[in-house]
């Protein structure tokens, strides 16, 4: 039971948590604010909060001289392809594990999870010259697969709790009756698993979308998504706040967006369901 | 109970996944291994042959060898700090009733959700600038010097950004644990008079003990290879060269791929020592 809380320590709570929370939201705000100035009113002294021209030439500039729908495009082909890769080969591990656990599943899945933990900068030449043998450096294929392996043991452990979740009993009633492998999966494991399986592409897309390690590194012209679109602002073009902030909140907007669907599946999903 | 037949199905499903991975974790792996025992310049002759452990010696005893360890633990530790002390202050705070929760936890969390090389470019641009930056009007506007962020307090500010970009992760996951703590023993300490700091220490800490190892172990395996945060602020000048920034400016901006590759190797068993503490958390979790 909740006590009764007076209504005085509530507005307290409300004013402190209210500030703190714009504080930290601050930068996030200050930026989509500063992409609607002009540059004369981004730099100006004293800054301007509220009270300025609201324009949206800065968005127009950005997409004109960088072609910013390419590095857009760029980023959904690499972090939605990725995410669908691995959803498709981690669904058909993680309901085995689920369902037909053996002696070693529980090994398998910790091993798994040690993949992750390998620096990404202590395999980078290898990744680095497997891409150019390849032919495939500076290509969206490469990177979905790379995406879609860092993220898989995610993927798989995510999944692995969901499924976990489903009781097991249906299926076996579902197997007396007769069901088959294919119709069990299909028909009663499938419609259960949606929720699970939704908030692990939301997670996982989130991840890939912001991934700044392998996209800075094994990107240049063609297949550089946003996050190394951004990184090409950062000498003399930085200068320019209003044009940078257009394209940083045309960067991070879909994202905040999905995020805020995703913050629940967030502990789950990034402790490896160690914290639900 | 499983039938045969469903066990080698299930072996069946479960092999593209495990080779995939195998695949991923052991090729690179092997050829990390191999590199870091040979001279190996791709643009000064390629392949140079043998050299046995040199690499592993040169990495080590190169004057950039332990500012980037020390480096490397400032700022994995001086985030751990912030994000755990302000982390568990917030989990508390949003834990108490009060008007509007669900946005002021939208706020708190949103940073999570911006882009690494985002959050680097706008911190430097927009707050740290000496001229521009909002920092330097707030300076300015109380009669002091603005401050040459990123190259006068270069560790700070770096650590202050990507505190900034984890104390959401931080702050989700200790509230978390702070709702399901079982409120009627709160509740009975309080009427016996234990003051609020007794009550935190005996009852609200230990419970979330597990919660924050978790954190840690997971920030840690996080923060050691931060990269874009240091790439775009101040690409490793004014002391903020981490191991894994040298070991990316051996490999790809001075291309000598055994000497990083050794460094390579030793970043990766730091990693597993820490591994090894996280797994055996998890791999507890998954008895129950």
């Amino acid at each position: 039971m909740a006590r009764a809380v007076t209504n005085n320590r509530k507005a307290l709570n409300t004013a402190i948590a209210w500030t703190i929370g714009l504080l930290i939201f601050f930068p996030i705000l200050w930026t989509i604010l500063t992409s609607f100035k002009t540059e004369a009113q981004a730099i100006s002294d004293p800054p301007v909060f509220l009270f300025f021209d609201w324009t949206l030439e800065n968005y127009s500039i950005v997409q004109e001289r960088s072609n910013y729908m390419r590095f857009l495009w760029n980023s959904v082909i690499i972090a939605g392809g990725s995410t669908l890769l691995g959803v498709m080969i981690a669904v058909p591990a993680a309901w085995s594990m689920a369902f037909v656990p053996s002696r070693r599943t529980k090994d398998i899945l910790l091993w798994m999870l040690s993949t992750k933990m390998l620096p990404a900068v202590g395999v980078l030449y290898p990744i680095y010259l497997i891409c150019i043998e390849l032919g495939l450096l500076d290509s969206r294929i490469a990177l979905v697969v790379i995406l879609m392996l860092i993220n898989l043991p995610i993927i798989v452990w995510m999944l692995y709790t969901y499924f976990k979740e489903i009781p097991g009993e249906i299926l076996e009633a579902a197997r007396m009756d007769g069901a088959s492998l294919k119709e069990e999966i299909l028909y009663v494991l499938t419609p259960m698993a949606v929720p699970g399986i939704a908030s692990t592409l939301l997670l996982n897309f989130i991840l890939a979308w912001n991934e700044a390690f392998w996209t800075l590194n094994l990107t240049a012209a063609k297949a550089a998504p946003l996050t190394a679109f951004i990184a090409s602002y950062s000498s003399p073009e930085g200068l320019f706040y209003a044009k940078l902030s257009a394209a940083s909140t045309m960067a991070i907007a879909p994202i905040l967006i999905l995020g805020w669907f995703s913050q629940k599946q967030l502990v789950r999903g990034l402790t490896f369901g160690a914290v639900k | 109970m499983a039938t045969q037949q469903s066990r080698s199905a299930a072996r069946f499903m479960m092999a593209p996944a495990v080779i995939l991975l195998l695949g991923w974790m052991l090729v690179p792996l092997i050829m990390t291994l191999i590199f870091s025992f040979k001279k190996y310049l791709p643009m000064r002759g390629g392949d140079l042959g043998w050299v046995g452990f040199d690499n592993y010696v040169r990495f080590v005893s190169s004057s950039a060898f332990w500012p980037s360890v020390i480096t490397t633990l400032v700022i994995v530790g001086g985030v751990l700090v912030i994000t755990i002390f302000f982390g568990v202050i917030l989990a508390l705070l949003l834990d108490q009733p009060m008007w509007g929760q669900g946005v002021v936890r939208i706020l708190v969390i949103a940073p999570f959700f911006v882009m690494p090389t985002v959050s680097a470019l706008v911190w430097k641009n927009m707050f740290m600038d000496p001229v521009n930056g909002l920092f330097a009007h707030l300076w300015k506007f109380f009669g002091a010097e603005p401050v040459q962020w990123l190259s006068q307090a270069s560790m700070e500010s770096i650590v202050l950004i990507v505190s900034w970009q984890w104390l959401p992760f931080a702050t989700l996951i200790l509230l978390t644990a702070v709702q399901s703590l079982d409120s009627e023993q709160l509740e009975a300490a309080e009427m016996d008079g234990a003051p609020f700091l007794k009550r935190f220490w005996f009852i609200i800490l230990p419970h979330l003990a597990r919660a924050i190892t978790i954190v840690v172990l997971i920030q840690t395996i996080f923060l050691l290879s931060i990269f874009a945060e240091i790439f775009v602020t101040t690409g490793g000048a004014f002391g903020t060269r981490t191991l894994s920034y040298l070991i990316f400016q051996r490999v790809l901006e001075s291309q000598n791929v055994g000497l990083g590759s050794a460094g390579g190797v030793y970043a990766i068993i730091l990693a597993n020592i820490v591994a090894i503490f996280l797994m055996r958390i998890v791999g507890k979790n998954l008895d129950n």
